[in-house]
């Protein structure tokens, strides 16, 4: 079924009790400059930090003198290692079971590395205190090419590990069966590979990274202020950390400026801030400006990708995968401890193979670390940019329409559930139909048309096709965790007397409107109108344990929860309305906000009628405690598995080779839609990053190790200018196991994007200029090169 | 060493003693209540920080306080007259142009300028407009919408949201 998801005009929009389009209640602070972001934030006696940043990617460090940024009027202290060390805080660990200096103490190892922290009055002179500290290096060889850190004698990096003697990060893992992949290739007809790499880019969200810590010492409590998307995780992990009670850390995420997965590690800033305020016993703010956010925290992808796909009889069967992934310098990619490549290995895509095989291995560089998951569910965008490449070089080498082929190789709707060949099980989809809608959008035929006329003018016109399948919503207990906590969330709903509710959620919104979507959950489930429920989130004291937001896991995650917890509500409030219409439980019956008497529905009570008599002193059930609450941890059986079809148009200026995305259709399957307003948003959103990924968004080194782009002045961010206006569709396949038959859409459309713009790109080039690949980022002048015949990947 | 510094902010005249090098998006953040006007890149390319100065829209990061002294500047905060929200506002609001909220004070006073010098700009002009800004949430197709949205209901709105 295809459905419109334009917004519609003011004057028709729904008044939903429950799913629809409902404008958002988080908009009234927003649209009035009275958001509450952690910079807003200022707490009485505060001190503010600012970080000194080593200029080598890699350097022996001799000595560190503070003393006259000490000696600073406006100065209350300085830290360094040596000082950490004392309070146990000198090395932190990674989400990956590495560890990473919080201050570099022996050795810098990338650009940008903390290496000291000032705390001062103000912002302005902790930075001017920076100027004054002098640190002797002693310059070591770097290594920034993920293919050279092997090398026998690339410089070895990780000294601080005992028994590393090398730069592997990590060792080769692997999924999928090798002999079935060799067999498959044996016997196929056609067989081709692809070098390919999927650039270092960065989330880059508008407002960057920063805390502010304020540790009490006469009561030991430890005040945290800070946005990040995984508020729970982050106090566990600083109880660790600094060997505080986890009970007397208290983190406050109010609004927060986007994520992007920027804001799912713990960085060393926070532990900075953290120490500052126990050394200087005040509150102390730290917050990173943009170079600092692009040059330390956070960067995403940066995988060197070898593919090799195979067809026999005209459809696709099977793929070979080696990967070498560049953690940078310390390891502390985002994802479940038991997928050191994340879920890289549903690569084998939308497509029903017979076989796959798919190796990656890890290794240290002299750069940055993270590895986070830009808006993509752990190394799926890398994934589905292997595949869907592949795909198409071979649909080019084959002569086929790159569609045509899809559709011959697509899972049938009657295969579902349905095991990969890597071990995934798909839940529900309909492929070829959702391809189908996005090919009517687009005018598919039409449009190559148009490109034959062009191309016979001279004029280069691409289209490119991309098809995914995401795996959302990590996830199951037996399967998924982090530093050993299972990736459940929960849910907690409170009825007042009055018949309004509060839920509180363990995810935390960055922007994605959950105060709006998860208030609607709620009215779905009981009818209470979603202004009469408040969403809570963001604070520790006040929400259950969960892992927060980002791998789309909202909807998915804690959506289930929240699905659960509205039910349990509903069963109670049966047994209460039982007593109320002096019947039993069983013989009642449910419609939005009411129980009824089957058979004698004006026989029945309201669902706030039902929560007066929760708290009143009539009667109750046998048994019952009063009142109408409930909470639940949601442990999801599977992931949930969204898909689209993606169709990008391009003009490339043969006189420039600017690219110009002119048209983008993306048509998305996210299953059942709570707010259709709030999914196509987050899909607009998606595909602008998507077209910065595929076009612009890159974190390049020289050979020293310099970074490239440091701020906004180099790594580019689409403006509307770039970005054309997205047509969108829908299909609707709900999940089968999910409460409510949602998948998460929130990163699908960087998932889908920049494939579909690079086959465009390609498309456009492929007869005039006889280009078969181009990486990542498509800039003028990389598109310039392969139009000249000497493609080259960027470094 | 530091200079008195006079700035006219949403028609009232904020007087501190400043270190003359102190940016105007600083001046205004530390000014009790008027923290909408957010900080995003420092090089000028974000555009979290713009603020209408006589009317035109300026990065608020590459202004120094001192510079804004007898100019007349405008604020996000400004926007909602006598519980009256700015068409720009409403329009943002019914057609979800916002996300996280961080760029939308930017976005909002520079749709405020250019309605202001074009009351009915197209979807090319729109875009031209707001391409000083970064929004990383919406992609802008709905913050292009909302500034048509209010350009095509110019009187200001009943407050609603």
């Amino acid at each position: 079924m295809a459905v419109t998801t334009e917004n519609l005009p003011s004057g028709e929009q729904e008044r939903p009790i429950g799913f629809g389009r409902l404008k958002r209640k988080e908009d009234a602070r927003f649209i009035r400059g009275k958001g509450n972001y952690l910079d807003d934030i200022r707490l009485p006696g505060m001190l503010h930090a600012a970080i000194l940043r080593s200029p080598y990617a890699h350097a022996k460090i001799n000595s560190i003198d503070t003393s006259a940024a000490l000696a600073h009027p406006n100065v209350a202290a300085v830290i360094t290692a040596k000082d950490l060390e004392t309070l146990g805080l000198a090395w932190m660990p990674t989400i990956s079971y590495d560890t990473q200096a919080v201050l570099a103490g022996d050795k810098v190892r990338f650009q940008g590395q903390e290496v000291a922290c000032v705390i001062a009055t103000d912002e302005y002179s902790a930075r001017d205190a920076l100027a004054l500290i002098e640190v002797d290096y002693d310059p070591l060889p770097a290594v920034v090419n993920a293919r050279k850190a092997l090398d026998p004698d690339a410089p070895l990096i990780r000294d601080d590990k005992q028994g590393q003697l090398d730069n592997l990060a990590s060792p080769t893992w692997e999924a999928g069966d090798e002999e079935a992949a060799d067999r498959v290739f044996a016997e196929a007809d056609v067989v081709v590979e692809q070098d390919m790499i999927y650039p270092r880019c960065h989330p880059a969200p508008l407002e960057t990274c920063g805390m502010i810590a304020d540790f009490n010492p006469q009561t030991g409590q430890l005040d945290i202020y800070n946005g990040n998307q995984a508020p729970h995780a982050h106090r566990t992990v600083y109880a660790h950390v600094a060997g505080l009670a986890e009970h007397m850390i208290r983190i406050r995420c109010n609004d927060i400026g986007g994520g992007f997965g920027n804001k799912v590690p713990v960085y060393p800033g926070y532990v900075c801030a953290i120490a500052g305020s126990i050394v200087a016993g005040r509150p102390v703010k730290w917050i990173e400006d943009r170079s600092e956010n692009l040059m330390s925290t956070g960067f995403a992808r940066d995988y060197v990708m070898h593919g090799a796909i195979c067809a026999k009889d005209g459809r696709i069967t099977g793929l070979k995968v080696d990967v070498i992934a560049d953690h940078g310098a310390f390891d502390s990619t985002a994802q479940p401890t038991k997928f050191p490549a994340g879920f890289f290995h549903i690569c084998c895509g939308s497509y029903a193979l017979e076989a796959a095989h798919v190796k990656v291995k890890a290794v240290y560089t002299n750069k940055a670390p993270g590895g986070v998951a830009y808006r993509c569910s752990f190394r799926i965008t890398e994934a589905v940019y292997l595949v869907e490449r592949m795909v198409g070089a071979l649909a080019m080498e084959m002569g086929v329409d790159p569609i045509e082929l899809r559709m011959r190789s697509f899972i049938a709707p009657e295969q579902f559930p349905y095991e990969t060949t890597t071990g995934w099980t798909f839940d529900s989809g309909d492929y070829a139909n959702t391809m189908r809608v996005a090919m009517e959008i687009a005018g598919y035929d039409e449009l190559r048309r148009e490109q034959a006329e062009k191309r016979a003018r001279g004029e280069l016109m691409g289209i490119g096709v991309a098809f995914f399948t995401e795996g959302v919503g990590a996830g199951p207990r037996k399967h998924m965790d982090i530093l050993g906590l299972s990736m459940n969330d929960g849910a907690d709903l409170r009825i007042h007397p009055s018949g309004k509710a509060v839920v509180s959620l363990s995810c935390q919104t960055q922007g994605q409107g959950h105060e709006t979507t998860f208030a609607q959950i709620v009215a779905e489930e009981l009818g209470i109108p979603p202004e009469d429920v408040e969403v809570r989130h963001g604070d520790t004291d006040k929400s259950p344990y969960g892992l927060g937001t980002y791998g789309s896991r909202s909807t998915p995650v804690s959506g289930g929860a929240v699905a659960i917890v509205s039910r349990k509500v509903r069963d109670k409030a049966r047994l209460i309305a039982a007593t109320m219409l002096e019947t039993r439980p069983e013989d009642l019956a449910w419609e939005k906000g009411r129980w009824y008497v089957k058979g004698d529905p004006e026989q029945g009570v309201l669902i706030e009628q039902i929560a007066a008599r929760a708290y009143s002193g009539e009667p109750l059930p046998e048994g019952y405690e009063g009142g109408l609450d409930a909470q639940v941890i949601y442990d999801p059986p599977n992931l949930t598995y969204p898909y689209g079809a993606y169709i990008a148009v391009v003009d490339i200026d043969p006189e420039t080779a600017a690219v110009k995305v002119r048209r983008f259709i993306a048509v998305d399957d996210c299953g059942v839609r709570i707010n259709p307003m709030i999914v196509d948003g987050q899909i607009h959103g998606g595909i602008a990053e998507g077209i910065g990924i595929a076009l612009m968004e890159v974190i390049t080194f020289d050979e020293e190790g310099n970074c490239l782009n440091g701020s906004f002045m180099d790594y580019l961010i689409p403006t509307a200018l770039e970005c054309p206006d997205f047509e969108l569709g829908a299909t609707v396949t709900p999940c089968p196991h999910h409460p409510l038959g949602a998948k998460g859409v929130g990163e699908s459309p960087n998932v889908g994007t920049p494939p579909a713009i690079v086959a465009a790109v390609i498309d456009a080039l492929h007869e005039t200029h006889g280009v078969t690949h181009i990486d990542m980022p498509c800039t003028p002048a990389r598109v310039w090169a392969a139009m000249q015949g000497r493609p080259e990947p960027p470094q | 060493m530091s200079v008195q510094i006079t700035v006219n902010i949403n028609g009232e005249d904020v007087t501190r003693e400043e270190e003359p090098r102190k940016l105007l998006v600083h001046f205004i953040r530390e000014t009790p209540g008027l923290t909408g006007t957010h900080w995003g890149c420092d090089t000028s390319n974000c555009g979290a920080c713009v603020v209408l100065m006589d009317g035109k829209p300026v990065k608020s990061c590459t202004v120094l306080a001192a510079m804004a002294q007898g100019h007349q500047i405008r604020t996000v905060e400004s926007l909602e007259r006598d519980g009256r929200l700015d068409p720009v506002q409403q329009g943002f609001h019914e057609l979800h142009a916002l996300q996280c909220g961080f760029c939308t004070p930017g976005m909002m006073m520079t749709a405020r300028a250019l309605l202001d010098a074009n009351p009915d700009p197209s979807e090319a002009e729109i875009r031209t407009a707001i391409s000083g800004g970064i929004c990383r949430c919406t992609g802008y197709k709905n913050i292009v919408a909302a500034i048509r949205w209010a350009a095509e209901h110019p009187a200001t709105v009943e407050q609603e949201a």
